[in-house]
């Protein structure tokens, strides 16, 4: 039986551990919810062993091996921090060959371990006193801990924040008990204020018609069953996923002062949830799928999101996001790039605009696609062929 | 805290005068034998030879040989005899010549003099004051280069006291004669030629506590003995780069006045320590550490310490200087704390 | 004064000075009985630490006393009870200190290495060999810059001549003239070496030769021979002829202390100086010149057990500190003079 090396670089485990994994840069913590197996049980690689409750809910965690559990190490209920062993597998795993999983930033199994928030003994001081959160402050690339002078700032003499990151308004409808809305907003905060922080953002939007696009996904909708009908977003995520092949500098992960791109393409997809806030999880190889698989997987992914049920790899495996607030009535999205990822793409509402068009005036529907990107991966000029080759894919739905 | 007089009087003011710090011990040894018959000092070439460092100059013809004792070579039984005599009613100043030799009295310094009070149960007090020149920077190389400040202000029992300036060499004999415990005095030999004005008739002065030198805001520099000068030197060339330190000579070593070393890190939130012995074990660890046990939560940075390097002292002048604190090392920790 | 090898032959204790002569039993058998219970304490660990006794050595501590004024100083070392005793520290606070209890003579701070007491001037107790050299020589040189007429006297071992400090201090009190009785108490062994494999001249008052100071050399077991020389050394160290050197030569009943198994002497040597025991000699001296009977024998020693009773008594209801004020008598507590 061929033994590959095992990709320990997952958040997930090592040969004989399987740990608390991190489903956020952010996340520091995880509660064990439940488990999917017992000390005995063989579990195949992929399959979901336990479930996870954080801030932002609860998700299914697949096993990282293929083996024998030997000991349930954390009982249900426990809360621990990221890294921490919740099982061990009995014998030497059998590993399956598998795709390559582009590695969360960290490559070794402690630095799985969200680094500890630094911050000096009268910074925490000051920062309870005036009701700062130091998490807001802090990020993982920081190399200095947080000082007096910066929660001083914090506390109301800062210069705003040079973008404002777009954030869906919260779907109406019954907001959860306090705490956990307050947890889940300073989570987001934590993140949108890192990224915010250490990403050298440029933007660029272009206006894409959208009058080929609608007409094909019109006909085509006609002959299918209610259930298979395409969205027009499903084929937004076409386009993208394929344009990234041609632009691959934009599909990957900034660590350690490096730009590595990712294998694969999967697509992170902005879902905004009832309770308030956002998450990504992903489409995986969205550019080998179909428009109607991605629907598919978009469909999955949403009720997932929303009635909980996603995975740990969703959550983690993003190579690219891509938030559409359509729906939202919002033109234009400038957003905040998810770490470390280099580019968010957005599309805004689609709408009937004047169009010049082979030098007559028409009305056409169109959608304003935007780029934020990180600048030290990519520049304005590879920004915008990346813009121009979706606009392209779009005008041809039928070959993508 | 209190403020002594800084350093930099105005010149010419009425009633000051100017003097070396070595002028000054000197005076401080007259006048204390004018004033008590019981005061007395001995060393290895007080009498004759005026004092290796030229302290006791002159003495020796004006209070006699009785008074003014040159001993042999004999360091553990001039110190033991200190001792004796203190018990016998005398008040003895020993003028060790070197703190290097001062351990051949080790034994009798910690065995006898810091723990006499103590094994008879307070019926035998020692006021025996001990005087030793120390440090480096003169390229005397391994065995004449030591500072064991930290050393003698380990053992209870005893008191130390590093006078900086020509102000504290002048007034601080007296109060430790006065004193009914042995007192150590460190008198940095590259300050007896430091010359500064005090007040004519400069009295004693207190044992007790440190001296904020410089005010500041943005951190603490702490620091005794022959490292103030350069300290303070760091200290100006900060504030011209706009960081105002605060500079504390803490004059006396054990006990350690750490309520002005706190009340000043509780102002700055940042302290680095100047202190020419090596590093380990020295008192600038226990500094450090008295810093983290009082103030840790007004800690913004690390205590940072600038110590003398782990090394026999070597001779060539360049190596010697490269293990000593230097200005720029002190304005470089500063920055440290301070830039973050 | 030029050093000679032995001291004139004392003349015996006048016929009709009874009176001293048991005076000098008297306080001989004090310390043995004393002694003798310390042991037994020992074992039973009511004294604990270090315990060193000085069965066998009486007639030098006894005799040298006699020699010494009220206000003279005393200087001795950690196997000093017997010092302490004929000094005048009573037994109750010898063994109160020995128990560790805040009425004994070091107010339990000490033990039985460190016994001080102010009053009768008597500076330890020291538990470094030779550090009490130095100390000796300080109070001396007090005694002379301030014109008084006193006299220190030292207390050594032969191990504490092979240290630094014992030429020094010899040098330094010569070359000042200080009024010094160094007394070397030469037992033959320091701690478990023999005086042959430690000093390559061993016969140690001839040392003192070396330094200018005159010297005898005495028999330590005979008491009215250590009288007589203390007497004749500390005159001419009173009338101001400086420092004066007595070598005792003497010798421990016991071991070193109460952990010595005495791997480094014999049995018999230990039983032949036994046959020399300057209490059993004395007393046969005594009784020979009909200055002792045996009603008065049995007095002493029925007076020695009563005072040892009584000490052990007192020791064993004697309060214990509070300790609450462990860190005191770091620093002193009075102000300045």
């Amino acid at each position: 039986m061929p033994m590959t090396t095992l990709d320990t670089a997952g958040a997930a485990g090592t040969a004989n551990a399987f740990r608390m994994p991190s489903l956020g840069a952010d996340m520091e913590f995880g509660t064990l919810v439940r488990w999917h197996a017992a000390p005995g049980d063989r579990v195949a690689r992929g399959a979901v062993i336990a479930e996870v409750e954080t801030e932002k809910g609860v998700f299914s965690v697949e096993s990282p091996v293929d083996g024998v559990v030997a000991e349930l190490n954390v009982a249900p209920g426990t809360k621990v921090p990221v890294g921490t062993v919740l099982a061990t597998f009995g014998e030497a795993p059998r590993v399956a060959a598998a795709p390559q999983i582009p590695p969360t930033p960290t490559p070794e199994a402690e630095s799985v371990l969200t680094p500890r928030l630094r911050a000096s003994p009268v910074a925490r001081r000051r920062a309870a006193e005036l009701g700062i959160d130091l998490a807001a402050l802090w990020h993982d690339a920081r190399d200095h801990a947080i000082t007096l002078a910066e929660v001083e700032r914090a506390a109301g003499r800062a210069a705003p924040a040079p973008v404002t990151p777009e954030l869906p308004a919260p779907t109406p409808s019954a907001p959860p008990a306090g705490d956990a809305r307050l947890a889940m907003r300073r989570a987001v905060a934590a993140a949108v204020s890192r990224a915010n922080r250490d990403i050298p953002h440029y933007y660029l939007s272009t206006p894409v018609s959208l009058r080929r696009a609608l007409d094909w996904l019109r006909d085509r909708n006609a002959v299918s069953p209610v259930d298979q009908r395409i969205l027009p977003a499903a084929l937004l995520l076409k386009a993208v996923a394929t344009a990234l092949r041609e632009f691959p500098e934009l599909n990957g992960f900034y660590t350690e002062g490096a730009f590595q791109p990712a294998p694969a393409v999967h697509l992170g997809v902005a879902i905004s949830l009832r309770t308030g806030g956002l998450i990504a999880p992903a489409i995986h190889d969205a550019d080998g799928k179909t428009v109607g698989e991605i629907m598919e997987a978009l469909r999955d992914l949403v009720r997932r999101a929303r009635e909980g049920g996603l995975r740990g790899s969703e959550m983690t495996d993003a190579t690219i996001t891509v938030t559409n607030l359509g729906d939202e009535g919002v033109d234009t999205v400038l957003g905040v790039i998810y770490p470390p990822q280099v580019a968010l793409v957005g599309f805004g509402r689609i709408a009937e605009r004047p169009w010049a068009d082979a030098g007559m005036l028409g009305v056409h529907p169109v959608v304003t696609a935007t780029l934020a990107a990180d600048h030290r991966a990519t520049d304005g000029h590879y920004g915008g062929r990346f813009l121009a080759a979706i606009d392209r894919l779009l005008q041809a739905p039928e070959a993508m | 805290m209190t403020a002594l007089a800084l350093e930099r009087a105005a010149p010419g003011a009425a009633g000051t005068v100017r003097m070396t710090y070595r002028d000054a011990m000197r005076e401080a040894i007259r006048a204390a034998m004018h004033t008590d018959t019981r005061v007395f000092l001995m060393g290895e070439d007080v009498g004759r030879y005026g004092g290796c460092y030229a302290v006791s100059k002159g003495l020796l013809e004006e209070f006699g040989p009785e008074r003014i004792r040159d001993t042999p070579l004999s360091e553990s039984t001039f110190v033991g005899a200190g001792i004796g005599a203190a018990l016998g009613g005398m008040r003895p100043i020993v003028e060790v010549m070197t703190v290097n030799f001062s351990l051949l009295a080790l034994d009798q310094i910690m065995n006898t003099a810091a723990t006499l009070l103590h094994m008879s149960g307070g019926q035998f007090n020692v006021p025996l004051v001990i005087r030793m020149a120390t440090g480096a920077g003169r390229q005397l190389a391994a065995q004449h280069s030591h500072s064991l400040e930290g050393l003698y202000a380990h053992i209870p029992g005893l008191k130390v006291l590093a006078p900086a300036t020509v102000a504290d060499a002048r007034g601080m004999l007296a109060t430790a004669l006065d004193d009914p415990d042995p007192v150590v005095i460190f008198e940095h030999a590259l300050l007896y030629n430091l010359e500064q004005e005090i007040a004519a008739d400069a009295g004693p002065v207190p044992i007790d506590r440190a001296a904020v030198r410089r005010a500041g805001t943005d951190a603490t520099l702490i620091t005794f003995g022959g490292m103030l000068g350069r300290t303070l030197d760091a200290a100006d060339q900060l504030a011209a780069a706009g960081t105002r330190a605060e500079v504390i000579d803490l004059r006396t070593l054990r006990p350690l006045d750490m309520d002005t070393v706190l009340a000043s890190v509780r102002k700055t939130h940042r302290a680095v320590i100047v202190d020419e012995e090596w590093r380990s074990g020295s008192l600038s660890a226990e500094i450090s550490a008295r810093i983290m046990e009082g103030a840790f939560y007004e800690l913004d940075a690390p205590v940072g310490r600038v110590c003398g390097a782990e090394v026999p002292m070597p001779y060539a002048r360049h190596m010697e200087q490269a293990a000593l604190p230097q200005v720029p090392q002190i304005v470089d920790a500063v920055r440290a704390t301070v830039g973050g | 004064m030029t050093a000679t090898a032995a001291m004139p032959t004392a003349p015996p204790t006048a016929a009709g000075d009874g009176a001293h002569a048991l005076a000098l039993l008297r306080d001989m058998v004090r310390i043995r009985r004393l002694e003798e219970r310390c042991a037994d304490l020992y074992q039973a660990e009511k004294i604990r630490g270090f315990l060193h006794l000085y069965i066998g050595e009486e007639a030098v501590a006894v005799g040298v006393m006699q020699a010494l004024a009220a206000d003279d100083a005393v200087v001795a070392t950690y196997r000093e009870h017997g010092h302490a005793l004929a000094r005048g520290v009573s037994a109750r606070r010898i063994m109160a200190e020995m128990f560790g209890r805040s009425t004994g003579c070091s107010g339990g701070r000490g033990g039985s290495m460190h016994l001080f007491d102010a009053a009768t001037r008597f500076y330890g107790g020291n538990a470094i060999v030779g550090g009490g050299l130095p100390l000796a020589v300080g109070l001396a040189l007090a005694d002379r810059m301030q014109g008084r007429d006193r006299v220190t006297a030292c207390f050594f071992g032969d191990g504490a001549v092979a240290e630094g400090e014992f030429h020094e201090a010899l040098n330094l009190a010569a070359v000042w003239r200080l009024p010094v009785l160094f007394c070397c108490e030469n037992n033959l062994y320091a701690m478990g070496t023999a005086l042959d494999r430690a000093q390559a001249e061993t016969n140690l008052a001839l040392k003192a030769a070396s330094y200018r100071i005159p010297a005898w050399t005495v028999d330590g077991m005979d008491v009215e021979a250590t009288e007589h020389a203390a007497r004749t050394a500390s005159e001419a160290v009173r009338a101001g002829e400086g420092p004066h050197l007595l070598e005792f030569r003497t010798y421990r009943f016991r071991a070193h202390s109460m952990f010595d198994p005495e791997l480094y002497r014999s049995r018999e040597e230990v039983e032949e100086w036994k046959a020399r025991c300057p209490i059993a000699t004395f007393e046969g001296r005594l009784r020979q010149r009909g200055l002792l009977t045996d009603e008065q024998a049995q007095e002493i020693e029925r007076a020695a057990s009563a005072e040892v009773d009584d000490a052990v008594a007192f020791a064993d209801g004697a309060p214990l500190e509070d300790v609450a004020t462990l860190t005191r008598h770091v620093y002193s507590e009075a102000a300045s003079p």
